[in-house]
């Protein structure tokens, strides 16, 4: 989620800004065309968008530049055939405006929500409106996860649109090689070469690096760290049950997921490589846990695909290079394949044939690869997705994953969390967690008072 | 590809000039309202000349009191009674008083509000005796401008930045490395090998956060009180030197009874902002680590968490805090002018 750009400050011309001040736009749908054009040519492929020239739709997400200019660039061609213009607007307070915007009558045609919980919240305010027909067909080429995330109390109304893959481990090929460490194929290997690793280690050198400060937000990545554990020991159903509270985090089979992330990221033996004790996660950000890496003095980050952004320029990232990542093994390996991603969701507040024709276009393949064409570090789970467009190793090696079938996929559950603990208790709680070293139970017991009741 | 980034530059633009369009037009519009009101008025004579006076000069007022002020805190009111999770939430009910309820029983909340308790008693008191204490100290010293710049100037700085300063100070890195914050320097300097994390041991940070907030309010309790002291007649001193009073003597008798409405006005504004304070606790850790106080947790519950209903419980309760301190302050100003 937290994955986008610093907005860009854009720098305004006032030259130009003088001729362009004269016409205000209006961002109002207007259909003209009654009869259907046909496009030819390049344009022949949008046929099916066609017939809604000069119409604007208005989409609203928490993309900021320079990541939101290549959605712009991966739809112009769209724009230009269609004669649909998309205006989209970005947001670094997404999660608060769009609930501001929406009670305040001033909903966006389409919105990008990047958290279940929201959407969730946006449908019971009753302004979100249902998918046309396209887009439900187009939802089949996804992990039936996927429509789950995108749907509430069973009714389908978000196609997902990129995903991000959090199930990583980064870590250096060259440090590996140099010292003859193998990349672990399962949990069990993971932590006897993390054992190996502290007892060769020195200084301030751990097996183990990681970082939870963020702002407001401090606290995700431990709440990745637990949800990897419980997906990967007891699978998508106790998973599932554990984000709808029938498995609380007073669970027994919670609780022994914290003991199994306490001996792994809270083993003062292991953490935290170049900061110093356990503690230090607390107060760490997560852009500067991994950078010990580069300085051998941390061997591995768990942390998800687009940490990709936060290596200095420079960095080569490959199974060759400074730095690459593997998939984080499953606790239990009778877990087939778990993956845990986040990804945002198209979310229609308008149903005019403009904005479905947009919601149609971007649930296709085809959008998907002209967006993979546009630009690295983004991905896309829609399983026609062409593979091979992917340029970057860690989209490749996210790609696989998420685009596989047969993955026991499962989406952030503190996204999917009612916001009141999946982006309040629990960040809290496992802030305290780490740096003050409150006890397994009183965590839990601290996250699960802070469940709505009503 | 370059057609694309034309677009995407002229969209955004578009998208600032149209704006700015829209601020230039509702500005130059208020003003226009303005100027044909008071253009109208002015030619107005005769019976309805004063009524009409009287309807302007308090109309806009009035209308922007009721629209930035009443309405919002009777929808906080009205919101804090009900059940409420988030903006815009169809089918929500009255629940009666149980966000209260819950304010007051929830552990984490308790805590919260004992937090906000201890603040608004020892940033007041500890802002105004070092102000104080500065103010008599450099009252007669040679370049008194000096140091009481140098205690002044903290006013000057914003809660945030206040606290980014300080937030270098209380850094902490293993005592193994080379220290970056300031205090741990100067403590390990003085014997202390292995300093704890300030910002994470608790309770010491939260007093660790409470002298941003006196560093700040110092300055403007020594500004406002020295002049206080300042303004006792040299005669009445003098007087009470002649009757054999000197030094905490005068102090406690003389100094302090004539500058007692001051006193009061420096330690109930010191509080209305104590008790208010957001940006510190915010910028510091975010309430983390218990240092959580009311108006913080308010903010997370109503923007971040969304629990609207359990936010504007939150929010309420911080308003009845500070009422009595507005009230106390309005009636001693008050009767300190009939007194003149």
């Amino acid at each position: 989620m937290k994955r986008h750009a610093r907005f860009a400050t854009a720098a305004v011309g006032v030259a130009a800004l003088a001729t362009v001040a004269g016409c205000s736009s209006g961002s109002s749908n207007t259909p003209t065309a009654s009869a259907v054009p046909t496009l030819t040519g390049d344009c022949a492929q949008y046929q099916a968008y066609a017939g809604h020239s000069g119409s604007t739709v208005t989409m609203f997400g928490s993309i900021l530049s320079p990541e939101s200019d290549s959605l712009n660039k991966s739809w112009a061609d769209f724009q230009k055939c269609t004669g649909i213009t998309i205006q989209y607007t970005g947001s670094n307070t997404f999660e608060s405006d769009l609930p501001v915007k929406v009670n305040g009558g001033n909903a966006p045609n389409l919105a990008i929500i990047p958290q279940p919980g929201l959407l969730q919240q946006m449908v019971a305010t009753g302004t979100v409106k249902k998918p046309p027909a396209g887009t439900v067909a187009n939802e089949a080429n996804w992990n039936d996860a996927w429509k789950g995330y995108g749907s509430v109390d069973g009714t389908f109304y978000a196609a997902p649109m990129s995903a991000n893959m959090k199930t990583l481990v980064w870590y250096s090929p060259k440090y590996f090689a140099d010292n003859g460490f193998k990349v672990p194929t399962t949990w069990a290997e993971m932590m006897t070469l993390s054992a190996q690793m502290a007892s060769k280690m020195t200084g301030p050198a751990k097996p183990w690096c990681g970082g939870i400060g963020s702002g407001t937000a401090s606290g995700w990545p431990a709440t990745d760290w637990l949800e990897e554990v419980v997906l990967g020991t007891y699978g998508g159903q106790v998973y599932d049950d554990w984000i709808s509270h029938k498995v609380k985090f007073s669970d027994p089979q919670i609780q022994t997921a914290m003991q199994t992330v306490a001996s792994w990221l809270q083993n003062p033996a292991w953490v935290n490589g170049g900061y110093g004790n356990v503690a230090t996660i607390a107060t760490t950000t997560f852009q500067d846990a991994g950078l010990p890496i580069l300085k051998n003095e941390c061997g591995m980050l768990q942390q998800a695909s687009f940490y990709e952004a936060q290596w200095p320029k420079g960095t080569k990232v490959g199974p060759d290079g400074d730095v690459f990542a593997f998939k984080l093994p499953a606790v239990d390996p009778s877990i087939t394949n778990p993956v845990e991603g986040g990804g945002e969701f198209v979310t229609a507040f308008a149903d005019d044939p403009a904005t479905q024709a947009v919601q149609n276009y971007l649930s296709s393949p085809q959008w998907a690869d002209s967006r993979i064409k546009v630009a690295p570090g983004w991905v896309s789970a829609n399983e026609k997705v062409d593979q091979t467009l992917y340029t970057d190793p860690i989209d490749q090696l996210s790609a696989k994953y998420l685009a596989d079938p047969t993955a026991t996929f499962r989406f952030d559950a503190s996204d999917a969390m009612p916001a009141a603990v999946g982006s309040g208790a629990e960040w809290k709680a496992m802030v305290d967690w780490f740096g003050s070293g409150k006890s397994i139970k009183d965590v839990a017991a601290e996250i699960d008072a802070a469940w709505p009741t009503s | 590809m370059t057609t694309a980034y034309v677009a995407l530059a002229s969209s955004t633009l578009g998208q600032a000039a149209s704006t700015l369009f829209g601020v230039v037009e509702a500005v130059g519009g208020f003003i226009a309202i303005l100027l044909i009101v008071f253009f109208v008025a002015g030619r107005v004579t005769g019976r309805l000349q004063r009524p009409i006076a009287i309807v302007i000069c308090l109309g806009p007022a009035l209308f922007l009191v009721t629209l930035g002020l009443i309405i919002p805190a009777i929808t906080t009111i009205n919101n804090s009674l009900r059940n409420q999770q988030f903006l815009g939430q169809l089918k929500t009910k009255y629940i009666g008083f149980k966000n209260y309820t819950y304010a007051f029983t929830d552990p984490y909340t308790q805590q919260t509000i004992i937090r906000t308790v201890l603040w608004l008693l020892i940033v007041p008191a500890m802002a105004v005796f070092v102000g104080l204490l500065v103010a008599l100290l450099v009252d007669r010293m040679r370049y008194a401008s000096i140091p009481k710049t140098m205690v002044f100037l903290p006013t000057a700085i914003s809660f945030v930045g206040a606290s980014v300063i300080w937030s270098y100070v209380y850094n902490y890195k293993a005592p193994s490395l080379p220290q970056t914050g300031l205090l741990s320097q100067v403590v390990m300097k003085l014997g202390w090998s292995n300093p704890p994390n300030w910002l994470i041991t608790v309770p010491l940070n939260t007093f660790l956060e409470m002298i941003i907030m006196i560093w700040i309010q110092a300055g403007f309790a020594m500004v406002i009180l020295g002049a206080a002291l300042k303004g006792i007649p040299d005669e009445i001193i003098e007087s009470a030197r002649l009757d054999g009073a000197s030094g905490i003597k005068l102090f406690r008798t003389v100094q302090i009874p004539m500058i007692r409405t001051t006193l009061v006005v420096v330690v109930t504004t010191v509080m209305i902002t104590t008790l208010k304070v957001f940006d510190i606790v915010f910028t510091i850790n975010n309430g983390n680590f218990s240092t959580d106080v009311l108006a913080r947790q308010m903010y997370a519950d109503m923007f971040v968490t969304n629990q609207v209903s359990r936010g504007s419980a939150l929010a309420v309760i911080l308003f009845l805090a500070v009422t009595p301190l507005i009230y106390y302050n309005v009636r001693t100003l008050r009767r300190e002018r009939e007194i003149r």
